[in-house]
């Protein structure tokens, strides 16, 4: 066990530095389970911890990352008329992706992870897990093109008053990857709503408007695929002719179910090959993640099926109203379009912002999927509903649980006067 | 839902299913074979019973011979409440602890127990104030433990109803099917006893879940109400069987004994003496022998388990809810085994990452749900570190209540009296919540929660 006592020799003093030995700690019990033995309760423990917990979420967004990537790519040379094949073009979609998720990603966890330790330091508590899973969230709800500089502030406003201000992991009252976003949805609106943001590396989203490229395509990309004889991004390129950025929710709105049609297939809709958010788009990743979720039993299947169940009852009551285009495009199709699905499964299913109660969680969940369509279909200012819907709820769960536990202990003092 | 299947004895009768819990396999479960040995020292421990005063009045000196069945101590506020030697022989030592608590009164065993005569009443005329009286001078008073708390009752107390569970399903536990063969009229005897104590009904918990039947003396017993339970672990404990025949009232007082302790106060009537006999399961992976053990209440740890690996945790009771004990300690008064686990002090290479050694859980990251079967050593490894409450699901499947054990437990850290009584803190103790702890994401330690809630609760009404 040579990494064992190297950890062991480099352990610094916890008194004389207790900043630096929070970040060992957290790195420490990244690689090893700490010694610890069970003391004064039960002497044997389940073999689950919370890092398992957060990872197995990461897990099952894994693939949502990896079409999402593609998909950045896949919609920037679509908008320019090129590579329009799924498989053409493989490595340049790809590189183009990486290099728009990579600086999210990044300045995500500096950002982020850094507020962590610091709050970890000055509690002389360990490093706590939640960040793992918001930090691999907030890249998926993002425009790949959004200002780093904005994201930065968003975050520091939603870990420090939206976490650390409640007291840390488990304490927090609103979901923080979207209070990272509707911190910018509100502060920085232009960036995150409209038909222009949401494909990559265009001055805007009008024919003839011209690519561009940072330094990552051109000096590292480039002369990599030059090397390798491979195409390689082009020096200029323009939008093509007839094109539009417009998402299919923007065009449901506009001109319904039709006019969706008339610019996406189905199976585009389904697959993801659409503008949208990175993580959003492709909704069989999102099933496999929802799998993941629901068989670990780390996500609660009530706030699950109780946020579809919601989501396709309004839905269908829209369809009989049906005034607008927007209410008259088929119930079933609303999961095709946005980021339903995506939304119910990790951002509703996040147990410290939901309902605790089972009651709670389907009630919770039913809403969630009832508001997110409200929004979505009747409010002509937010192109989409569910993280209003969800943050919501997040604010409306403590009254849930506090209406299962009233009934349980009225049922209990009823007993106690029989 | 489709009821699982029910055993052949169990066919036609009126079974409680319990939905949820966990069946925690660990290797080295005592079978069914009866161990020759004997245990020379016992012990009385004054400070394991609840609510006592610190510091109890012991009426025997170091060097005196004492009969089995002889009061040893009595607590000084409630002098009436009497503690009986279990065997007969020389008080060795009285250790005590912290502030001067006596801890443990140690008794060096003769090798023919001498007891005591105790002239019994006749069941059949006496009034239930002169059988309580008779009880407490007998010492046999402690055997009663009464609900909420977990204490000894005063001798006012009258109980709704008294509960007796006939199978334990906790890990590696005493099957007390064996300990009742042979004590048939015993056992009858004591609930004829405790018929005698409540106005209301003794109630018996039946198990619905083995290949055999439960033993005779369980169903043939009169005068009783049998009530069938089909689960898995905690669906054994007394608690949640209470919660499922007649729940406890937030003024209700219910008593409950383990079927050991009724065979024992059967004997006192059946043979006029004070008979401690215990039959003790030895178990867990660090023992090198497991088996059941006939001795008496309070053995020694040490000399129950025989060899044990060096790097072993001693536990008076399961390893989910029991006392963590050395080899010079004694066994607890409830107790009926004795458990060696190993200690699990290392660190584990990427623990959270990857199943490089399987171990119990009941989290479906693990593929163990895929061998519901597999036995595994268990050791004292915490696998994690403490969190604040993350994962609200954990706890539904562990506690077979309807109680929203969760709320409840965050009720108690901010000392919400009315939460804690109102969601159900009374129908609790221990070992009711110990799986619920065990299975718990964030490592919260849920038993010295509730009983801090229950403490509280306590001093209000005192």
């Amino acid at each position: 066990m040579g990494l064992l006592s190297f950890f062991n020799k480099i352990e610094p003093d916890k008194e004389k530095h207790p900043f630096l030995h929070t970040i060992y700690d957290g790195i420490y019990t990244l690689f090893y389970v700490p010694d610890h033995t069970a003391q004064g309760g039960t002497h044997v423990k389940d073999k689950i911890d919370l890092k398992r917990v957060m990872f197995t979420v990461v897990l099952s967004l894994v693939f949502a990352y990896i079409f999402g990537i593609w998909n950045i790519g896949h919609q920037h040379f679509k908008a320019l008329g090129k590579y329009l094949g799924v498989l053409d073009g493989l490595h340049l979609k790809f590189a183009f992706g990486i290099a728009k998720i990579l600086p999210i990603f990044i300045v995500t966890h500096i950002v982020g992870l850094g507020i962590e330790f610091y709050y970890a330091y000055k509690r002389g508590h360990g490093i706590e897990e939640g960040f793992l899973v918001t930090g691999a969230l907030i890249p998926l709800i993002m425009p790949p093109d959004i200002p780093l500089w904005i994201l930065t502030v968003a975050i520091v406003f939603a870990v420090v008053l939206g976490k650390e201000a409640f007291g840390g992991t488990g304490m927090n009252v609103w979901n923080i990857a979207l209070l990272t976003r509707v911190f910018i949805f509100f502060a920085y609106p232009t960036t995150i709503s409209g038909d222009e943001v949401w494909i990559a590396g265009l001055t805007n989203a009008k024919a003839g408007a011209a690519a561009h490229y940072g330094w990552i395509e051109q000096y590292i990309f480039n002369p990599l695929f030059q090397m390798l004889h491979w195409d390689t991004f082009p020096s200029a390129g323009q939008v093509v002719d007839g094109f539009s950025g417009a998402t299919p929710l923007s065009l449901a709105f506009n001109g319904g179910w039709d006019s969706v049609m008339s610019h996406f297939s189905t199976s585009e809709l389904w697959f993801g090959l659409i503008p949208g958010s990175v993580g959003e788009v492709s909704k069989p990743m999102i099933i496999i993640g929802m799998l993941i979720l629901l068989i670990t039993r780390i996500a609660s299947w009530r706030i699950i099926l109780g946020g579809l169940i919601g989501a396709a009852l309004t839905a269908f009551l829209l369809n009989v109203w049906g005034t607008t285009p927007m209410m008259q495009v088929p119930w079933y199709y609303q999961f095709y379009m946005g980021s339903a699905l995506f939304a119910i499964t990790f951002m509703a299913t996040d147990p410290v912002t939901a309902a605790g109660t089972k009651w709670g969680k389907w009630v919770y969940g039913i809403l969630i999927g009832f508001f997110g369509i409200i929004i979505r279909v009747l409010n002509p200012a937010y192109p989409e509903g569910w993280m209003l819907a969800i943050l919501f709820m997040n604010t409306f769960a403590p009254l849930l649980d506090y209406i299962s536990l009233q009934s349980n202990i009225k049922k209990r003092l009823k007993r106690a006067k029989v | 839902m489709v009821p699982p299947s029910l055993p052949s004895y169990a066919k036609g009768k009126k079974v409680i299913f319990l939905k949820g819990g966990h069946d925690l396999w660990l290797t080295g479960a005592p079978q069914g074979k009866l161990l020759d040995r004997t245990v020379k020292t016992y012990a009385l421990q004054p400070t394991e019973f609840r609510g006592m005063f610190p510091i109890p009045k012991v009426i025997v000196e170091v060097g005196e011979q004492v009969k089995a069945g002889q009061i040893v101590f009595y607590d000084r506020e409630h002098p009436e409440v009497k503690f009986a030697s279990p065997v007969s022989g020389e008080v060795i030592s009285i250790n005590r602890g912290a502030k001067r608590s006596i801890v443990e009164i140690v008794i060096a065993s003769d090798n023919q127990i001498d007891y005591l005569p105790i002239k019994a009443p006749d069941l059949t005329s006496i009034s239930r104030a002169s059988l309580v009286d008779f009880l407490l001078e007998t010492g046999a008073w402690p055997l009663i433990n009464e609900r909420p708390y977990d204490i000894i009752p005063s001798k006012d107390s009258v109980p709704r109803d008294i509960f007796i569970s006939t199978f334990n399903t906790a890990p590696l536990a005493c099957d007390p099917n064996i300990a009742v063969n042979g004590n048939g009229e015993a056992f009858q005897k004591g609930l004829d006893v405790l018929q005698l104590l409540t106005p209301g009904e003794v109630h018996l918990g039946l198990n619905a879940n083995d290949k055999v039947a439960p033993a005779d003396e369980f169903l043939q017993s009169k005068g009783v109400k049998h009530h069938w339970f089909h689960g898995k672990h905690p669906a054994g404990n007394v608690g949640i069987q209470i919660h499922h025949i007649a729940p406890l009232g937030l003024k209700d007082k219910v008593w409950t004994l383990t079927v050991q302790q009724v065979i024992q106060l059967g004997k006192i009537f059946t043979e006029g003496r004070w008979v401690a006999d215990r039959v003790v399961a030895i178990s867990g992976s660090s023992v090198h022998e497991t088996g059941y053990i006939r001795t008496k209440s309070g053995a020694n740890i040490g000399e129950l388990l025989g060899a044990v690996d060096a790097d072993a945790r001693l536990i008076s009771g399961d390893v989910l809810s029991g006392t963590q004990k050395l080899k010079r300690n004694f066994l607890n008064w409830k107790h009926e085994m004795v458990t060696a686990i190993p200690e699990g002090k290392y660190n584990e290479f990427f623990g959270w990452l990857i199943p490089s050694v399987a171990g119990p859980s009941d989290s479906k990251t693990y593929a163990n749900y895929l061998f519901p079967h597999k036995q595994f050593d268990g050791d004292t490894n915490k696998h994690g570190e403490k969190r604040a409450f993350v994962m609200t699901h954990d706890y539904d499947e562990m506690l077979p209540m309807d109680i929203h054990l969760l709320h409840l437990m965050k009720s108690v850290i901010v000392n919400d009296y009315d939460g804690m009584e109102g969601l159900g803190l009374k129908e609790l103790t221990e070992e009711d919540v110990a799986l619920a702890e065990w299975r718990c994401t964030s490592k919260q330690p849920l038993q010295q929660l509730l009983r801090r809630g229950l403490n509280m609760l306590r001093e209000q009404e005192i």
